[in-house]
């Protein structure tokens, strides 16, 4: 059961186990030029994944075949395509119980087709880390970039983190091992991307050296029990709770479910230490200032350049996880702000909602814009509608 | 793992349940020869139950958990229906996840438990009823014998959906009326042993479970061929009394009734020409020890 500590040893590759403190912050980096799905192949390269289930859907198929390529190579313990979203879940589900680390990559439709396996994922405790490269899900049929489905992920019980650049698709994959495996969180992880702007475009990305890897997972930290059968078994319920309608029955399943979402809170630690914390600021103490996750930052980053080119002084609000969600970041990072501009890339504003959730005088929030079904947001869509605001406004509150 | 791993701290000896204590003392993991007869002597893997009286699902159970020829190393997967209700009193681990998914789960377990213990057996059961595996989970059925998956699938074949009181499934019989069939049932009983074998199993059983001798010999052929050949797929007849209408004591002539020979649970096996040998094989090696053991001590 005790598993000796496996740092300094050599797998089966000839990759050294490091620390994974080390392996992130003081290991040499060396840049490369490659798309976000090649990206996602060399995060996996080092991860030390037991199983992988594949199924292709547009725009990760590259990425979940790209992986098959480290299988055969004989980084990846497992690998095998599905039959369908539903079963890929399912079997990560099975590899995760029996006490693998599990990875797998979803988009879109796929993602919805998988969702009944999500939080039973969370509810089972299961730190599988599943990659969603983000498309539109609606019909007509769009296999475009659109985050529709990251807002309908973020009530399962799971962490979410959505990577802006494919370096933090690489450092994330990597650290979210860390963050979801541990005892106190345990919890399966999606990081999400928009598809295409991340999966398919290319980007110079420092990667760690690919003769070191992360540590195995230890089954045996899990805060459920492993079903191998290596612990001795037990008659786990002496009453089939989860039938009956009683008092008992509802009070087990709400407080399991609190738990859940403390185990969820319990990670920001982990997450602060690894990735510098929930969110990134700049200059937040102007009067406007642009909260956005995923490629929407970059989108507003240039059109803060664009704005500070013509004098005006606009903050930046990164979100790197939504769930957990970093609340009282938000409140103190937009607390200074008149107006408080969401771009998305999606139609309903998920993210503009959340941060209306937990702000106080939440009509600063101007869930603007939107774009939807694949267009990009050139950043001067952004400047519009800041000077918008401005202009109509006189200085004063207005927006709609 | 065997018996002697599981121990007792002998200072909270006299507090542990009577269940436990009997399970460390008494359980027959490591026993070879364990079957159904151990039932009443040992404690066997499960001891109470929460079906209806009566309910042949609770003497499968019995006699399938008797007949693991290594618990200690088995993980059984169930899905949702009455199978659910007892699996939380089953000391064996088992996993409940979802409704339907019960191969995809045991493909990505067997996978994973292959990967971290590459030089030791581990068996992987599903038990799921006709709802499960036949219509909600039919695809991941079949999907995981294409893909020769090497666990045994079990049916507990009771000819409706029984947990959510009397629907139609797939492996009803043509013409029942039940809820949800209200003029009776349009298409034939689906013939998934035939299905089975076609796709691929090696070794495939259509019966019930009236006689324990014959359940213990199928469902030990069916794990020792999934574990060297391919995957196994048992069927059994488990009546479910209340939505058939039968009373507590009529399960077990209900079984007998729908057994002879020209009735849709007469004993059928199919077993692969591969399947077959490696019995033998097996059979001879048991046989050789068993003859060695004989002159050792003589």
């Amino acid at each position: 059961m005790e598993s000796p500590t496996l740092i300094g040893t050599a797998n089966k590759k000839g990759q050294i186990y490091t620390d994974p403190k080390r392996l992130f912050f003081e290991a040499q980096r060396t840049p490369a030029f490659l798309t976000g799905s090649e990206v996602i192949k060399e995060a996996i390269r080092r991860a030390s994944v037991d199983v992988m289930v594949a199924y292709p859907i547009t725009p990760q198929s590259e990425a979940a075949a790209l992986i098959g390529e480290l299988f055969a190579e004989g980084y990846v313990g497992d690998y095998m395509r599905g039959e369908s979203e539903f079963a890929v879940m399912s079997q990560c589900a099975g590899a995760a119980f029996g006490g693998a680390r599990v990875f797998t990559t979803t988009a879109g439709p796929g993602t919805l087709r998988a969702y009944e396996n999500f939080p039973m994922w969370a509810g089972a405790r299961l730190p599988i880390q599943v990659i969603v490269t983000c498309r539109g899900i609606n019909s007509p049929l769009n296999i475009q970039p659109d985050t529709l489905e990251i807002g309908m992920i973020l009530d399962t019980g799971m962490l979410v983190w959505h990577a802006e650049t494919a370096q933090d698709f690489f450092d994330w994959i990597l650290m979210g091992y860390i963050v979801s495996e541990q005892p106190d969180v345990h919890l399966p992880l999606a990081v999400c991307c928009d598809g295409f702007f991340v999966t398919h475009t290319k980007d110079t990305v420092n990667l760690t050296p690919a003769d070191m890897a992360l540590p195995p997972y230890d089954p045996y930290r899990s805060p459920v029990p492993c079903m191998d059968m290596e612990c001795p078994p037990v008659r786990m319920m002496r009453d089939p709770f989860v039938m009956k309608s009683n008092y008992i029955s509802y009070a087990t399943h709400a407080s399991w479910q609190q738990e859940i979402r403390a185990a969820c809170e319990r990670s920001r630690k982990h997450i602060t230490s690894l990735l510098g914390g929930l969110i990134e600021t700049e200059n937040v103490n102007n009067d406007i200032v642009i909260v956005a996750s995923g490629t929407a930052v970059s989108q507003g980053r240039e059109a803060i350049r664009l704005l500070e080119a013509e004098g005006l002084k606009v903050g930046l609000v990164k979100v790197k996880s939504l769930r957990p969600f970093p609340t009282e970041e938000i409140r103190q990072a937009t607390k200074h702000a008149k107006w408080i501009f969401v771009p998305e890339f999606n139609v309903v504003g998920w993210l503009a909602r959340e941060v209306s959730a937990v702000i106080e005088r939440n009509d600063r929030v101007i869930a603007k814009p939107h774009v939807a079904g694949g267009m990009t947001m050139p950043p001067e869509v952004i400047v519009e509608e800041i000077h918008k605001v401005i202009k109509l406004g006189k200085g004063e509150l207005v927006h709609g | 793992m065997g018996k002697d791993k599981i121990r007792i701290n002998e200072e909270f000896y006299d507090i542990m349940p009577v269940e436990y204590r009997d399970m460390v003392e008494d359980a027959t993991y490591g026993k070879e020869d364990r079957g159904w007869k151990d039932i009443g002597v040992h404690k066997e893997l499960i001891e109470e139950h929460s079906l209806c009286a009566g309910c042949p699902e609770s003497m499968a159970f019995r006699y399938i958990l008797a007949s693991l020829p290594a618990p200690e190393d088995t993980v059984m997967v169930g899905s949702t229906g009455c199978t659910s209700l007892v699996f939380p009193m089953v000391a064996v681990h088992n996993i409940h996840s979802l409704f339907g998914n019960q191969n995809a789960i045991a493909t990505g377990l067997k996978r994973a438990l292959t990967v971290r213990f590459p030089n030791r057996v581990k068996d992987v059961v599903v038990l799921a009823g006709d709802g499960a595996t036949v219509d909600i989970g039919l695809d991941m059925t079949l999907q995981a014998w294409f893909r020769q998956e090497k666990f045994t699938t079990i049916c507990f074949d009771n000819e409706l959906y029984a947990n959510t009181g009397g629907q139609e499934s797939g492996l009803m019989q043509k013409g029942f009326v039940a809820k949800m069939a209200p003029v009776g049932k349009k298409f034939d009983k689906v013939r998934l042993p035939e299905i089975a074998r076609e796709s691929g199993c090696a070794y495939v059983v259509n019966m019930t479970v009236s006689q324990p001798g014959r359940v213990e010999k199928v469902i030990k052929n069916a794990v020792h061929i999934a574990r060297e050949i391919g995957p196994t797929y048992v069927q059994l007849y488990t009546p479910c009394i209340l939505e058939i209408g039968k009373q507590s004591m009529e399960g077990l002539q209900e079984m007998r009734d729908s057994e002879k020979p020209t009735q849709r649970f007469a004993f059928k096996e199919y077993i692969s020409d591969e399947a077959k040998a490696y019995l033998a094989d097996l059979e001879a090696k048991r046989k050789a020890a068993a003859a060695s053991q004989v002159a050792a001590k003589s």
